[in-house]
């Protein structure tokens, strides 16, 4: 079957197969690997933020004063916060506070090292109290009507040959109102007269109808407040009395007015 | 074919109607441009009245250029001699008529040197009246004699047409015043009426802002004479003058609220107008023509509706009834019947007229801008007014309306506000406030614009009323 030449072809092929085998074992070791590096030195462990400053100046004020907080951080900072509502801040800065009552301020500086605080303290005075008036004595005279429509009356404004009210006349104659009623109360026998004024530009005969219709206007609209309309007088003065006579809206604003002044 | 002739007669229609609507303001403005010549030379005086003669001259070419009648010929063009007296002027000799040669140049026309009547109608004058004469002093007294020289009349010894002395004080207001009755007797000759002798009457404002006074003043048509009639101390505005030049009416704050007064002016005196009780507004009365009653602004009910009463204020009847304001009226001079006044009734004010028993109410201006201060022309044909068409709130110019047409005239062109017309008893003149200058101050003017005059320049002056 199998020819004897063909027998002794594949035990030869095993043979050296085998051999072949027998020889790879035998090929020499590799070069030793490279030395293994050097390890490098260890990282130093992380520094906590250094405060270089925390301070308020001055440290003493008086209540309603403010103090001005300043901080300088140094190191490795992430975040830098002050409480009493201060909040984050950069690592440097300054902010002034008025704080109503003494305060401490606390600064923490928080870095990969650690986190650091620092306090500062504002105390704060109370005033002494203002020299009290010197006392007026019992017969000394009292405040005038006209100086009361000086300080606690305001003037009710106008459009451009306009005299009814707009909301801000009528916010203005209300407050006037609680005014008009002390003053009335406060001086039984005083009458007052409230002026209806113009600006420059219409004509002088017109104006005259104009600053009483303002006048009438102020006047209906306080007795509608319970102002005592018998002591209320108008009288027009049209455009003969401006207070300012500069030809800009500004002046002609101030112009167009119902004005308060003590009656005759 | 039809269609075109129809086209036309359409046209040709719309055309002629237009040019009927043309402004008619005739009577009222001067249009011919044909005016005589004058010339006005400066007249002298002797040693005692030559220091009044800068202003003799200048009152007397000041009259008469402001009439609007004459070409006044500028002085530069007179010749150099000026004849101080008719009789100064030469006939000239009887020019002989040498036979010119061949080639030679006529001679230039003979002349006196302003001793021929030729010398003025000659060019370069070309005059057709000439204004001579001098002044001295006689008695203590200014005499000026004074000719006007007709020039087509050939021989002087006829070329006067006025010969008249005048005499009045040794000072200036006395040279001024020979100066206006040579002008009024001038102006007698070409038909026009002199506005010497007649009055502006106007407002003077002072004081500061905080307590501002007024006072009514008067002053001649030129400016001068400026005289004070109230002495309130206090805000007095708005005066009219009646119809005889007697009284003035206005307004006045010295009681309190705005009320009426009525005053004689010679003397000055208070003839106690009446007010209303319990009204707040009672201002800017004007006379009827018959001078016997006032109409004015007063409030009932509000401000304000337009009243009638007597001088002492009874007798008080409101004609107008809107719910707004009414100011201003003033009745016509002419008919008596109607009265023109301003009203805010449909908006932003405008000229109204009504008949004087508050019916047929009417708008006259068209409802643009403002109108306010209408003033009657004597004739009773047109209004001048204040009116802000065409220019921004509160810039008035000064309009001229002929009523029944209700097409007008714009006088004044924005040269700062310009308002308050009132007419010259002429009908030529219109007196009016100006902020022109940069203050408030009178000027007049004829009614077409021209002839501009300043006659204010202190202070605040406003409000001004032309009466007799």
């Amino acid at each position: 079957m199998f020819s004897k030449r063909k027998i002794t072809v594949v035990c030869l092929a095993v043979s050296i197969a085998l051999f072949a085998e027998g020889c790879k074992k035998k090929v020499p070791a590799p070069p030793p690997p490279p030395p293994a590096p050097v390890p490098a030195a260890p990282a130093p462990a992380p520094r906590a933020p250094v405060v270089g400053q925390f301070s308020a100046e001055p440290s003493t004020i008086q209540r309603g004063q403010s103090a001005t907080l300043r901080w300088e951080i140094s190191g490795e900072v992430t975040s830098v916060a002050i409480d009493q509502s201060v909040g984050t801040v950069r690592s440097t800065g300054s902010q002034q506070i008025t704080p109503a009552s003494s305060t401490t301020y606390t600064l923490t500086a928080t870095g990969p090292g650690g986190s650091i605080t620092s306090a500062a303290t504002v105390t704060v005075v109370t005033p002494p109290p203002p020299a009290p008036p010197p006392p007026t004595p019992p017969s000394a005279s009292p405040a005038t009507v006209e100086q009361r429509l000086g300080s606690d009356v305001q003037d009710a404004f106008f459009e451009y040959d306009k005299s009814e009210l707009n909301s801000e006349a009528r916010e203005a104659l209300t407050r006037d109102a609680t005014a008009l009623k002390a003053i009335l109360s406060e001086f039984p026998n005083a009458i007052l007269m409230i002026e209806g004024h113009c600006d420059e530009r219409g004509s002088a005969e017109y104006n005259l109808g104009l600053g009483d219709r303002r006048a009438s206007s102020a006047k209906e609209f306080l007795v509608s407040l319970g102002v005592s309309g018998d002591r209320l007088k108008t009288i027009s003065y049209g455009k003969e009395r401006p207070q300012c006579t500069e030809s800009t809206e500004a002046c002609w604003q101030k112009n167009r007015r119902a004005h308060f002044s003590p009656g005759q | 074919m039809k269609r075109i002739v129809w086209i036309m007669g359409a046209a040709t229609a719309t055309l002629m109607v237009l040019a009927a609507q043309q402004h008619d303001f005739s009577g009222l403005i001067k249009v011919d441009a044909q005016l005589p010549a004058l010339a006005v030379p400066d007249l002298r005086g002797d040693a005692g009245a030559q220091a009044f003669m800068a202003a003799f001259n200048q009152t007397l070419w000041s009259d008469l250029q402001g009439a609007g009648i004459f070409n006044l010929v500028p002085r530069s063009h007179y010749p150099s001699t000026v004849p101080q007296q008719l009789a100064d002027f030469k006939v000239p000799p009887p020019v002989e008529n040498k036979p010119l040669r061949r080639g030679q140049a006529p001679p230039p026309p003979p002349t006196g040197g302003g001793l021929w009547l030729s010398d003025w109608l000659n060019p370069p004058t070309q005059a057709n009246y000439v204004t001579v004469g001098y002044a001295a002093v006689q008695n203590n007294l200014f005499v000026l004699r004074g000719w006007l020289v007709d020039l087509s009349i050939p021989n002087p010894v006829n070329a006067g047409a006025l010969a008249k002395t005048y005499i009045e004080s040794l000072d200036e207001a006395g040279a001024r015043k020979t100066a206006h009755e040579f002008a009024t007797d001038i102006l007698e000759r070409f038909g026009a009426k002199s506005l010497f002798g007649s009055h502006i009457y106007f407002v003077r404002r002072a004081g500061s802002l905080k307590t501002p006074v007024a006072e009514i003043w008067v002053m001649d048509p030129d400016g001068k004479n400026q005289k004070q009639i109230t002495r309130f101390n206090a805000l007095s505005d708005f005066p009219s003058v009646s119809p005889d030049g007697d009284k003035i009416a206005f307004t006045s704050w010295v009681r309190g609220n705005p009320g009426i007064f009525v005053f004689s002016v010679d003397p000055v005196r208070d003839l106690r107008f009446y007010n209303q009780r319990g009204a707040s507004v009672t201002a800017t009365p004007s006379f009827t023509p018959d001078g016997k009653q006032i109409v004015f602004m007063s409030s009932s009910a509000g401000c304000c509706r337009i009243f009638i009463a007597n001088l002492d204020g009874s007798n008080l009847r409101s004609i107008s009834s809107s719910s707004s304001i009414d100011a201003e009226p003033k009745v016509n001079p002419k008919t008596g019947s109607e009265v023109a006044f301003a009203s805010g009734r449909s908006g932003p004010q405008q000229i109204y007229r009504m008949n004087i028993d508050g019916t047929d109410v009417e708008r006259l201006t068209d409802g643009t801008g403002e109108a306010s201060n209408p003033s009657w022309h004597p004739g009773g044909q047109f209004l001048a007014y204040a009116w802000t068409r065409g220019f921004m709130t509160g810039a008035f110019n000064i309009f001229v309306m002929n009523v029944a047409r209700r097409d007008y005239q714009q006088l004044t062109h924005g040269e700062g506000k310009n308002e308050n017309p009132s007419w010259a008893p002429d009908g030529k003149h219109i007196v009016f406030m100006s902020t022109r200058t940069g203050s408030s101050q009178i000027w007049s003017m004829l009614a077409d614009g021209t002839e501009l005059q300043q006659l204010t320049t202190q202070g605040s002056n406003l409000h001004p009323v032309w009466g007799k």
